[in-house]
């Protein structure tokens, strides 16, 4: 595996960073050394950040005409050898969706940030939401798969944007970091470690870019300007690359292996947290920001004695299917408070053999606790 | 190199109809690139979605075949990622100006080294004859059928007003002009437009009864005047070819360059 490890760019140590800071220095520490992106509220200090720091790293940074350019113009840059990004929110990761459908069908890495805001359309621009996660699954047309993040916190705000470049890399997917308005502002300390573990794309001579003996294999990834020749087109190609749109087998194949690649590679790929499942009669289900509401009221809750267990989310997609399954039937009831209107607690009632109740905010304010607390007291 | 060892013979026989000049710019392309004694492996082009479009998937250098009017957007990405290649972007009249047209503006804009060519055939030939907004007033297309009531784009007003350094027009009539256009817009350092008037026979054509190919490179010849003709004066309906705009200027890679350094040293 092509895993390597790295000095970080930033001396080690603590810093007092905002969200949307941490994850700049995130892609950057991952090795991101292209930027295109067009300025949207709750977002546009990513691109603000990098647009200084990709200059001193010799990167390239640019504020394109609108969003559908931006991400265009990344899986030009990554086809032609740059790990690539760009950030956004709602209205953006709209006008996004066409051109993740190419990266997914072209199997091209790459990294979109998006700081949800209130939606749907304009919405409130500068309050928190938590509405994009189905369009994250099935925003763009046909059958596919990506990967996506949910951070709670500024610290992982930097992680996993270094785990979403590792991911993308090592899957040829793209790979969102599903971030909330209130995490991309929200100011914390957070650590810096002097090392950082980073995956270098594979690239081998004379191997086929976009086929695999097997059904669920991850092509090496030749680039433009190496020496090899390379055909990358959004329609229907074989192994060499070849269009090859109206033979059905060619198709299944294709499209069964995108899928497969990462569906077949969930225990790898997902990541949780729990907190007291063991004995618990009621678990929380919850992600992102709301996350931090949820264990302040799971931890009071058990200091009352109360028999409450929190699962947290650290991927939203492929969804956590095997652990909602194991620990909903443990707990006999799942709680999952979500700032939507259930685009989550729905994916956990495919799952679950157990009663899901879920609790909708869309307010454009994030859940209190105490809401939390007297929710689940009630469900006692 | 020869010729034809640029071209992936295997993926012959082309899409496109008989007679569809298409296959003239391809063909005048490739010569322009074989005279410039471009390698292979230098070259990357980027294409969107239309019957224009399809011209990647025959040529054998590097290619990206995109979506339907974002092929600027991609190459913008590819040039500043490695600059050192050379990226040609053959585009439908759609792809360029309707769909795509806020991407060539900003091209333009940038001057960024990346050449043009607009596959001008005045139609939506890929998607059955709707109308593009070249099409011109008065003509008919299958979403026009009591006849087209916008005025075109000038592509080459356009491309000039926006931004970029080099800016041609020519036609699949005149092929020895148009091998000499393409070679001097890809040797061009900054953004080259090159519009080609195209015929489309299968849909322009026969909506617009304006007989066969031959007929319409009939019409080309007839129809078009070199820049500064005497005959323009007197028909101001003739429509001029050549090279409107050959200038140097900043070229966005290498401005780009500057700033780096600029940050190097501490801004
Ligand atoms: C987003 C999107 N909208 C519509 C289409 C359908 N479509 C394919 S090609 C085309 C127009 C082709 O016309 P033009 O660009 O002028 O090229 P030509 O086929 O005439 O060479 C359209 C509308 C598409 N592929 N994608
Ligand atoms: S439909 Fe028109 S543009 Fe398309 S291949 Fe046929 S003649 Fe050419």
């Amino acid at each position: 595996m092509p895993f390597r490890e790295t000095e970080s760019l930033l001396p080690s140590g603590s810093y007092y960073f905002s969200g949307n800071e941490a994850a700049t220095e995130g892609a950057l520490a991952a090795g991101c050394r292209y930027y295109a992106g067009y300025p949207i509220t709750p977002s546009s200090e990513i691109m603000e950040r990098i647009a200084v720091r990709l200059k001193e790293l010799k990167g390239v940074f640019m504020q394109m005409e609108d969003e559908i350019a931006s991400i265009c113009s990344v899986i030009g840059a990554v086809w032609a050898g740059a790990k690539g990004m760009t950030a956004t929110s709602g209205p953006g990761f709209s006008l996004m969706q066409e051109g993740i459908g190419y990266g997914a069908f072209t199997e091209t890495p790459m990294v979109v940030v998006d700081i949800q805001r209130a939606g749907p359309c304009t919405g409130q621009a500068t309050r928190v939401g938590s509405g994009d996660h189905q369009q994250a699954k099935w925003g763009s047309h046909g059958d596919y798969q990506v990967i996506a993040l949910s951070p709670w916190s500024v610290q992982e705000m930097y992680d996993l944007t270094i785990d979403a470049f590792n991911l993308a890399e090592q899957y040829r997917v793209p790979v969102f970091l599903m971030g909330e308005e209130s995490v991309g502002h929200l100011r914390e300390r957070m650590d810096v470690r002097p090392k950082v573990t980073v995956f270098d794309r594979a690239k081998k001579k004379g191997t086929p870019p976009f086929g695999m003996v097997e059904e669920d294999g991850v092509p090496p990834m030749p680039c433009f300007g190496e020496g090899e020749k390379l055909l990358v087109t959004g329609s229907t190609h074989n192994d060499a690359g070849i269009r090859k749109t109206d033979d059905p087998l060619v198709h299944e194949k294709l499209v069964s292996r995108i899928n497969n690649k990462v569906l077949n590679h969930r225990e790898e790929i997902i990541q949780t947290e729990s907190y007291y499942v063991d004995d618990a009669t009621c678990l929380v289900v919850s992600y992102g920001f709301t996350a931090r509401s949820a264990l302040y009221a799971v931890n009071k809750l058990r200091g009352e004695g109360g028999r409450v267990g929190l699962l947290r989310l650290k991927t939203i997609w492929p969804f956590p299917d095997q652990v909602i399954r194991v620990l909903g039937k443990k707990a006999g009831k799942i709680y999952v408070p979500e700032m939507n209107r259930g685009q989550v607690a729905g994916e956990i009632m495919k799952y679950a053999d157990c009663d899901v109740v879920p609790y909708f905010q869309t307010n454009g304010e994030i859940i209190d606790p105490r809401t939390i607390i007297n929710q689940v007291r009630s469900l006692a | 190199m020869a010729v034809m060892d640029y071209v992936r013979e295997r993926f012959m026989p082309h899409i496109w109809c008989p007679g569809c000049g298409h296959g003239t710019i391809m063909n005048n392309l490739v010569r322009a690139i074989e005279s410039l004694g471009l390698k292979k492996s230098e070259i990357v082009m980027v294409t969107g979605i239309g019957c224009s479009s399809r011209i990647s998937g025959y040529l054998d250098f590097h290619t990206l075949h995109t979506i339907h009017g974002r092929a600027l957007a991609f190459a913008t990405g590819v040039k500043l990622a490695r600059p050192e290649l050379t990226l040609i972007v053959p585009m439908g009249d759609g792809d360029a100006l309707a769909i795509g047209g806020n991407h060539f503006l900003h091209a333009a804009r940038r001057n960024i080294d990346i050449t043009a060519i607009i596959m001008n055939n005045s139609i939506y030939g890929m998607t059955g004859g709707q109308f593009s907004p070249l099409s011109g007033y008065g003509k008919t297309a299958t979403t026009a059928p009591y006849g087209n009531i916008y005025e075109s784009f000038d592509i080459v007003q356009l491309a000039k007003a926006a931004g970029a350094s080099f800016v041609g027009r020519t036609t699949t009539y005149h092929v020895t002009s148009m091998m000499e256009m393409i070679e001097e817009a890809i040797r061009h350092k900054g953004f080259s437009v090159v519009e080609i008037l195209t015929q489309c026979p299968t849909y322009f054509g026969r909506k617009n009864k304006v007989g066969d190919a031959v007929d319409m490179l009939n019409y080309y010849k007839d129809h078009t005047v070199p820049i500064g003709s005497d005959k323009k004066k007197e028909n101001p309906a003739l429509i001029e070819r050549g090279v409107f705009v050959r200038e140097e200027r900043a070229e966005y890679c290498e401005e780009y360059e500057k700033t780096v350094k600029r940050a190097e040293k501490g801004g």
